[in-house]
């Protein structure tokens, strides 16, 4: 079962801007980009053509696994907007 | 929302939060209880169990209105291997006092805080704390999205990531090895054939621990819990292990899903809800400055995890209870002082949550460093043996053994293995001492 499949059950309540963000030119020097080894949602997606984190904040599961991560301490972790984000039915 | 003068605001409607606000309520004092999601529960995430004793001391009999799912009966402990396992299993009495049920977090917490609300508590559901507002350094009150609130103490149950207590310095950023990240799925399955795979006689249940396997060469154990119709599997990982692996956390999850072991328990199961959560697992070291002028510091907040025992939501109600007797105290004199409010640090000191993380603070740093041993080698090994001691082919058995013990000390060195022994030997030490 791939993380799509995982995810696909979940129920989200989308902002229009992400809760999260990085300074791409920080990620650019970054070795490990732990970011994308960590996240339980697949959030994180280095484009190294364009030289940006891609990053799919809709189907963040809120853990703060990434920030804590970062060698870089780059990521802006926020909680998203009240009553925004994911809404998980089971726990 | 009233915005009258408020004694004290809880932030985050967890089990610490709820836990906190009903003590208030109950002692006549008038608490906003203050939580981002829609209801209590829609953002909580474990794994796992509440643990009966301690949840009576805030919901006497809970167990009879409250949403539980089945009362564990049964503790079983799944060493793996590739692709064989050992199994324990330690089976409670049935007529012994209720130990700890599995609960649906966004059903159990909804339930508990309802019930925090009929015994006075004020609910603000929805609402997104953004920072604490401060007055000549001492907390005053909260700031939401929309408006601010004040109130003489705040006590902060934000959870794991606590962004707030970290903007007051009272916590710093948590360190990648002194936490957890722990991926769970629900898999949907008719109950009768969830009490037949696991032997279960009416709503008992059971609870699982699984080392090794898939899980290998990490800091990290696996869990599986009985639901009513469900069973919880997940595993959690230090985040500092997890950094180094080239597999993601849910790749590793399917591997463990699929070992031949574990697989028939959720074959043909429905995969109702995927979810992540971090565990503080730093143990006594982490624990932070409690208070300060005007705030306290409560549950997985305050890193109050017991990570060995999978004990947290205990340690959290617990927490919060504390909190709120301290807060009680403290009102009752007008004293909101870091002074007055250092009687909850000496409140947790004596009680189990200081004491038990306290006495695996030593063994889980000697663990630490023998991981590969304690968490992979071992497991396999004990695997390995009773492979040999369940085989019957036309090996004599002597010379077997002598190939296990030789296949050790080849593997080891003679070394290894006294230093091994030694390790397991200091940590039993460090634990009764």
């Amino acid at each position: 079962m791939n993380i799509d499949d995982k995810l696909a059950p979940l129920r989200y309540n989308t902002d229009s801007e992400s809760h999260l963000s990085v300074d791409n030119d920080v990620c650019m020097r970054c070795k490990t980009k732990s970011c994308t080894k960590v996240c339980p949602a697949n959030v994180y997606e280095w484009c190294e053509d364009d030289g940006i984190l891609r990053i799919r904040y809709e189907n963040c599961l809120e853990c703060g696994a990434c920030r804590i991560a970062c060698e870089k301490k780059n990521i802006a972790w926020r909680y998203p907007k009240a009553s925004y984000g994911v809404k998980f039915k089971n726990g | 929302m009233v915005n009258s003068k408020i004694d004290v605001i809880v932030v985050g409607g967890g089990c610490a939060g709820i836990s906190a606000s009903i003590v208030l309520a109950r002692a006549g004092k008038k608490v906003l209880l203050v939580e981002r999601g829609d209801f209590s529960g829609s953002k909580n995430v474990f794994g796992g169990t509440i643990y009966a004793r301690q949840t009576a001391e805030i919901f006497p009999k809970f167990w009879e209105t409250a949403p539980v799912e089945r009362e564990i009966k049964e503790h079983k402990f799944f060493l793996l291997s590739e692709n064989n396992s050992f199994e324990a299993s330690y089976k409670e009495d049935k007529e012994t006092e209720h130990n700890c049920y599995t609960v649906n977090r966004a059903k159990w917490d909804r339930w508990a805080c309802e019930k925090a609300q009929k015994e006075g508590v004020l609910f603000a559901p929805k609402t997104l704390v953004k920072a604490l507002v401060k007055q000549n350094n001492k907390v005053i009150g909260i700031e939401t999205e929309y408006e601010k609130y004040y109130a003489d103490i705040v006590i902060l149950a934000d959870g794991v990531n606590s962004l707030l207590a970290k903007s007051i310095g009272l916590r710093e950023e948590i360190k990648p090895s002194d936490v957890a990240l722990s991926v769970k799925e629900v898999i949907k399955l008719p109950r009768n054939v969830i009490e037949e795979r696991f032997h279960l006689e009416n709503s008992f249940g059971t609870a699982c621990r699984i080392i090794s396997g898939p899980l290998k060469n990490m800091f990290a154990m696996g869990f599986m819990y009985t639901n009513l119709d469900s069973i919880s599997i997940g595993f959690g990982v230090s985040v500092k292990d997890l950094k180094n692996r080239d597999k993601k956390p849910y790749e590793i999850l399917e591997e463990l899903k699929a070992h031949p072991t574990i697989a028939p328990y959720i074959k043909g199961g429905e995969l109702v809800e995927y979810n992540a959560h971090l565990i503080p697992e730093g143990g006594f070291k982490a624990i932070p400055k409690l208070y300060s002028d005007g705030v306290m510091i409560v549950g997985d907040a305050a890193m109050f995890v017991n990570s060995l025992h999978f004990e947290g939501t205990n340690l959290a109600m617990l927490s919060g209870k504390l909190a709120a007797e301290t807060a009680i105290g403290a009102i009752d004199k007008k004293d909101f002082s870091a002074l007055c409010l250092s009687e909850y640090e000496r409140k947790i000191k004596s009680s189990i949550v200081y004491k038990d993380l306290k006495t695996y603070s030593k063994p889980m740093k000697i663990a630490e460093k023998n991981l590969e041993f304690l968490l992979t080698y071992a497991p396999y090994k004990i695997c390995k043996f009773f492979e040999i001691f369940t085989t019957a082919d036309n090996r004599p058995k002597r010379n077997k053994y002598r190939k296990f013990i030789k296949d050790a000390i080849r593997e080891r060195g003679v070394f290894g293995l006294i230093k091994a022994m030694w390790c397991l030997f200091r940590m039993g030490i460090g634990i009764i001492k």
